[in-house]
């Protein structure tokens, strides 16, 4: 089965900003920070307003699995690690992390590397964007 | 206005490679209706919640199909969908539509057939209901995501991976009795703790199945109610949403949907978590049911891992939880699960349970959970007809 989702070009153009250089959004009614871009403030709604905002691309570990079990189109990366990460300017992510998966904990800082992330079949698209490595 | 449910049906769940979906869900509204002892003809409105049909086995328009193979036609029939939460929204508003005062017998049901697909693909399917973007794209799964909470649990409250074992082997003992329970068979903690990992630090046996099922209830008006020996009636109802995306909430070891639906539930039915006598709570993983027990507020935050290991789940406990198997053993078609839950805790209301019966039980609690817990739907019902 082929999922829609990793085989759209305009998908994958649409969400950029975000996925391939870290912008985010910011409100400056409320100064909360959101990762990815957002059109609305969910907390201010239409008094809010937003701008994009350039993340570091520097966090911390909060959670972390191994995902042994993968979905369609991730088998043969399995084993890796999956981790939820609090970003320096204050908004959480999910993300890959890099490197031995025996090394991931709660609590070590990380970094945004840029890298496949998938390959949707042999003619299908090649999909890049943001990993993650532990930065110490 | 108050509605009571006055039939219940499910078909087993299992890996029914001989029967269809269509086959399932009339199978499942057909013991239903035999149960209330109401005819098809006098049902006035179908509602139906089902994931992904759409993908699971390529059909859509499944309401229609549904009332079409159960020769219902023309009544409406309508699909409702959040997930592994979608046939407790298919209950509510068949609820709200005999609140409404449109109708006055209501089915409600839920069917997933999930087996047609082989795992990997299961899985992408389920993740369906995550974070396509942000989750999907970067191949977490259910189980992934699940121990991103459970892991989160254990380091903010000491919470064991003992403790989750015995949620598992808590809820096979109780399905051992369930003839229509997928997996009736016991394990222990020790069987747990070896089973393979799946995405650490939870391993196959937290896990609930892959399944193939369906359920149906019917619900009833006031007026109509009087003419049934044992209705019982729905006393609270509660919903609520929470982030699609597990990383964008502030805490990833409560699920404050569960804790808004059932407030409002607890609200509407006059009841404290105390006064609840049994509970179908949503195991999709064991960390979900101490989750699930601490939101309901049968104890204090991370203390749900302590209650446990004190017992207090079992069938004759001091609160039992999931008494029938919950999803872990009787498996867990997931538009089909909602409805199931609720049939199990009308059956057990009814005091006619046979080996699985809770005694004395007058107030009955069903959480039904979407996702990682963007829905969560919240249903209490009691024997005695409410002021
Ligand atoms: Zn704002």
């Amino acid at each position: 089965m082929r999922m829609p989702h990793k085989s759209s070009v305009p998908l994958f153009w649409r969400l950029k900003d975000s996925k391939y250089r870290l912008i985010g959004s910011r409100c400056t009614t409320c100064k909360e920070v959101f990762f990815p871009k957002k059109n609305l403030c969910p907390v201010c709604r239409r008094r809010g307003s937003i701008e994009d905002m350039q993340f570091n691309g520097n966090g911390r570990i909060v959670s972390y699995t191994i995902v042994r079990v993968p979905p369609e189109g991730f088998e043969k990366y399995a084993p890796y690690a999956v981790a939820v990460i609090d970003l320096e300017e204050g908004a959480r992510v999910s993300g890959q992390v890099v490197g031995n998966i025996t090394k991931v904990r709660t609590g070590k800082q990380v970094r945004t590397v840029f890298r496949k992330i998938h390959e949707d079949g042999s003619d299908g698209l090649i999909n890049y964007g943001l990993k993650w490595e532990i930065a110490e | 206005m108050r509605v009571a449910v006055v039939g219940v049906g499910q078909t087993k769940f299992d890996e029914h490679w001989e029967k269809s979906l269509r086959d399932l869900s009339t199978e499942a509204g057909a013991i239903a209706l035999r149960d209330s002892g109401i005819d098809g003809k006098d049902i006035q409105s179908l509602y139906i919640g089902n994931m992904s049909a759409g993908r699971f086995i390529g059909q859509e328009h499944l309401a229609a199909l549904a009332v079409d193979q159960a020769g219902l036609i023309p009544i409406p029939a309508t699909r409702c969908e959040a997930a592994c939460a979608s046939s407790a929204l298919a209950f509510r508003e068949a609820y709200f539509s005999i609140l409404s005062g449109e109708y006055d017998i209501v089915m409600a049901a839920g069917a997933e057939k999930m087996t047609d697909l082989k795992g990997t693909d299961a899985i992408a399917t389920l993740m369906g209901a995550g974070d396509q973007e942000w989750e999907s794209a970067i191949g977490l799964t259910f189980a992934g995501l699940y121990a991103l909470i459970a892991r989160d649990h254990m380091q903010k409250y000491g919470t064991t991976r003992e403790q989750m074992a015995m949620v598992s082997v808590n809820n096979h003992r109780n399905g051992v009795l369930n003839p229509l329970a997928q997996f009736p068979a016991e394990i222990t903690v020790e069987k747990v703790l070896k089973s393979p990992l799946i995405s650490d630090p939870l391993r196959l046996l937290d896990c609930s199945p892959i399944t193939d099922g369906a359920a149906a209830v019917i619900l009833v008006s006031e007026k109509i109610a009087k003419r049934f020996e044992n209705p019982i009636w729905i006393l609270g109802s509660g919903q609520a949403s929470d982030t699609l995306a597990l990383h964008h909430r502030k805490s990833m070891t409560e699920l404050v949907a569960t804790k808004v639906a059932a407030k409002k539930a607890y609200e509407q039915a006059g009841l404290k978590p105390k006064n609840i006598d049994l509970a179908e709570v949503h195991d999709c993983f064991s960390i979900n049911e101490i989750i699930a027990i601490e939101d309901l507020g049968f104890c204090d935050k991370g203390k749900g891992g302590k209650f446990v290991e004190d017992g207090k789940i079992a069938r004759d406990g001091e609160k039992p939880i999931n008494p029938t198997g919950g999803l872990k053993s009787i498996g867990h078609p997931v538009g089909a699960t909602g409805v199931r839950q609720i049939a199990d805790v009308v059956k057990q209301l009814r005091g006619e349970y046979g080996n699985l019966q809770v005694k004395d039980a007058r107030f009955g609690l069903a959480l039904n959970i979407g996702g990682s817990g963007a829905t969560s739907v919240v249903n209490i019902f009691g024997r005695d007809k409410p002021k």
